[in-house]
């Protein structure tokens, strides 16, 4: 554990610490999340700290129920924060906004819309005065890359899970947002959708490189699609407990990360610290 | 093979599923797999059916017997044997003057329903011989400026029977038109809600002939220089305020219990109010509007019988009313026949709500 740090704060930076500003996305500064029960305060999240550099893909993971969900949410803007502050590119949020895209543990797609229209949706909002031909163009885009290029018109109660979840990707992207919130976006899926989706979800990523945070369960969808791994403490007041960089060259294929000899290294790393 | 799969699909739609079953008894494609649904699906029902008719024809026969034995033997009483033993013939000889009246039997109704629809082509002959007659009258008055000269005979059952139906659509149209935008400002707005839920919970149990009574004191008013007939009036807006309550609750919960997914996906994308509303509250309300609307059409229909019956508006309830102060011999077979004609009419109505909400709502509702 202690050797891979030290390999990381070699290269410059160091874990959960400050980076300079100009190169920050997201910054959440001491966030504090408290529920009040009739028992008293509940905190969830205390002393949060964490910073996300612009074109990074952090993944985040932690035992259930820790908070990582609240967390998420808090910076979608869709809960409220109780203390601390959470900024994008230096500006506080206030409230949820579409230069936040999310990706939804369920698709949460209107199931009386087509796929097509589910995009559109929220092309139309983040890009009024394009023509509207200009805006299908950016929807059918997008639904290409997730490979959806021939359920353009079905309706979205007609698509299977993996399919109603790679619609839920196209509409993230397609309003190419600045910070990409990804809340277990996979949890649902059987293993071999799963795989396919983590292949669709980083290629696009790849090419659009835009700042993502994402909530995992699974040890090796968090290395395979990281730059960094943070680890989340249990709760009641949870904050980040340790942040592990993992230097593979991207883009990175599935076989090339299963085969380097990092990887056990890794996994071993997230493992002890879920088990502690 | 083809056309039997759109024939299954739009039966299934309507919730007439058992058509499709029938067409495949009649076309030879049943195979053992589906001959246990047939029996389930068709046979089940025509021998419930037939058990009723034979359960009712064999109590109308006994309260005929009830009713004759009780005549004679009040004859018998009053006037001796011989005008017992007259009654007794009488009444064995089908004469109509002397037959008891109790509950018709299935035949009974049957004629009866013959004779409405022999009555209904007299009438209608009748009317047309009247247009054919006036027509050239009244062109001559319209040319005048006189009103032209209409048929004023009596309605046949028919006839009755559309005055329901276009009393129970306007009265249907009148809670829509109130309900459902009402029932979405409910829905949401928390405070509307507390502002109206006393309005409802109070006027929800009312029944029909006290909200006929309350529009008949405000309509009488406002329509008191009217000379025209209010009672048609009258008798739509009450069955719309007495059928609207089951749209007006199930709009606003349907709106005020949108799934969360979708209002965060909404609030993430900064959808504008009526965007929200319109692409996303309404749609994933449709379902439960549509259970409302429902309910409404079929508390709308139940409740206009009464409620004619009141108005003395023209219609199945004025007819039911006026056979039953009629009395005579076939009175109550008719009114039988109406009782029929009001649930198979209910019935359709409900079904035709059911198709409008398969054809536009997003989850396929099956009929029950």
């Amino acid at each position: 554990m202690s050797t891979i740090t030290t390999n990381t704060t070699t290269k410059g930076y160091v874990e959960n610490g400050i980076f300079p500003s100009n190169d920050v996305m997201l910054d959440l500064k001491n966030l504090k999340k408290v529920y009040p029960t009739p028992k008293g305060d509940y905190v969830v999240l205390e002393n949060l700290n964490l910073q996300i550099r612009k074109e990074e893909f952090v993944t985040i993971i932690g035992h259930s129920g820790c908070g990582k969900t609240t967390m998420l949410s808090m910076i979608a803007g869709l809960n409220n924060i109780s203390g601390g502050n959470i900024s994008v590119l230096g500006k506080h949020i206030k409230g949820p906004g579409p230069d936040r895209g999310v990706i939804f543990q369920a698709p949460s797609l209107m199931p009386w819309m087509t796929s097509l229209q589910n995009v559109l949706l929220g092309v139309n909002q983040v890009f009024p005065h394009a023509t509207k031909a200009q805006r299908n163009d950016i929807a059918k885009y997008y639904l290409q890359k997730v490979g959806l290029e021939d359920a353009f018109h079905k309706k979205a109660a007609d698509l299977s899970q993996g399919m109603q979840q790679r619609v839920g990707i196209a509409r993230a992207f397609a309003i190419k947002p600045k910070v990409l919130l990804l809340d277990e976006p996979f949890g649902m899926l059987d293993s071999l959708t799963r795989g396919e989706l983590q292949d669709i979800l980083i290629e696009i990523w790849n090419k659009e490189k835009i700042t993502a945070v994402m909530i995992t369960h699974d040890v090796d969808e968090a290395i395979f699609l990281a730059d960094r791994v943070v680890m989340m403490t249990s709760g009641p007041r949870a904050k980040i407990g340790d942040v592990l960089s993992i230097d593979f060259e991207r883009p990175r294929t599935r076989k090339a990360v299963l085969e380097h000899n990092d990887y056990y290294k890794y996994r071993k790393h997230l493992i002890d610290f879920l088990e502690h | 093979m083809k056309q039997s799969i759109t024939l299954g699909k739009v039966t299934k739609f309507m919730g007439l599923g058992f058509l499709t079953t029938l067409k495949d008894l009649f076309t030879g494609k049943l195979d053992k797999e589906d001959f246990k649904s047939f029996l389930r699906k068709v046979v089940v029902p025509i021998v419930s059916i037939l058990l009723f008719v034979g359960l009712w024809h064999m109590g109308a026969k006994t309260l005929y017997n009830i009713e004759a034995d009780f005549k004679i033997n009040k004859a018998l009483e009053e006037r001796g044997q011989a005008a017992a033993d007259a009654e007794a013939a009488c009444i064995a000889s089908g004469n109509v003057t002397c037959q008891p009246n109790s509950l018709p039997s299935p035949a009974q109704v049957w004629d009866s329903y013959k004779s409405l629809l022999r009555d209904h082509s007299t009438i209608s002959a009748d009317k047309a011989a009247f247009k054919e007659k006036t027509a050239a009258l009244n062109e001559k008055r319209i040319a005048e400026g006189k009103n032209p000269i209409v048929y004023t005979g009596r309605p046949s059952f028919v006839d009755q029977i559309f005055r329901s139906l276009k009393t129970v659509f306007a009265g249907f149209l009148l809670a829509l038109v109130i309900a459902v935008p009402l029932g979405i400002f409910i829905g949401l707005s928390p405070t509307l809600k507390s502002a109206f839920n006393w309005f409802i919970q109070i006027f929800k149990p009312v029944s029909p002939v006290v909200w006929y009574l309350l529009v008949f004191m405000i309509v009488k008013t406002l329509l008191i220089d009217s000379s025209e007939d209010s009672s048609f009036t009258i008798s739509f807006i009450s069955v719309g305020l007495c059928s609207m309550w089951a749209t007006l609750v199930n709009t606003a919960m349907g709106v005020s219990s949108v799934d969360k997914d979708y209002i965060n996906v909404a609030k993430v994308l900064k959808l504008g109010t009526f965007q929200k509303i319109f692409k996303v509250i309404l749609p994933s309300s449709l379902p439960l509007i549509f259970t409302g609307l429902k309910i409404t059409i079929s508390v709308g229909w139940m409740v206009l019988i009464a409620i004619e019956l009141l108005a003395q508006s023209p219609g199945l309830g004025t007819f039911v009313w006026e056979e039953f102060q009629n009395g005579a011999n076939d009175s109550n077979a008719k009114i039988i026949v109406a009782m029929f004609v009001i649930g198979i009419i209910g019935f359709l109505l409900d079904r035709l709500m059911l198709t409008i909400q398969n054809s536009v709502s997003f989850v396929k509702t099956d009929a029950i």
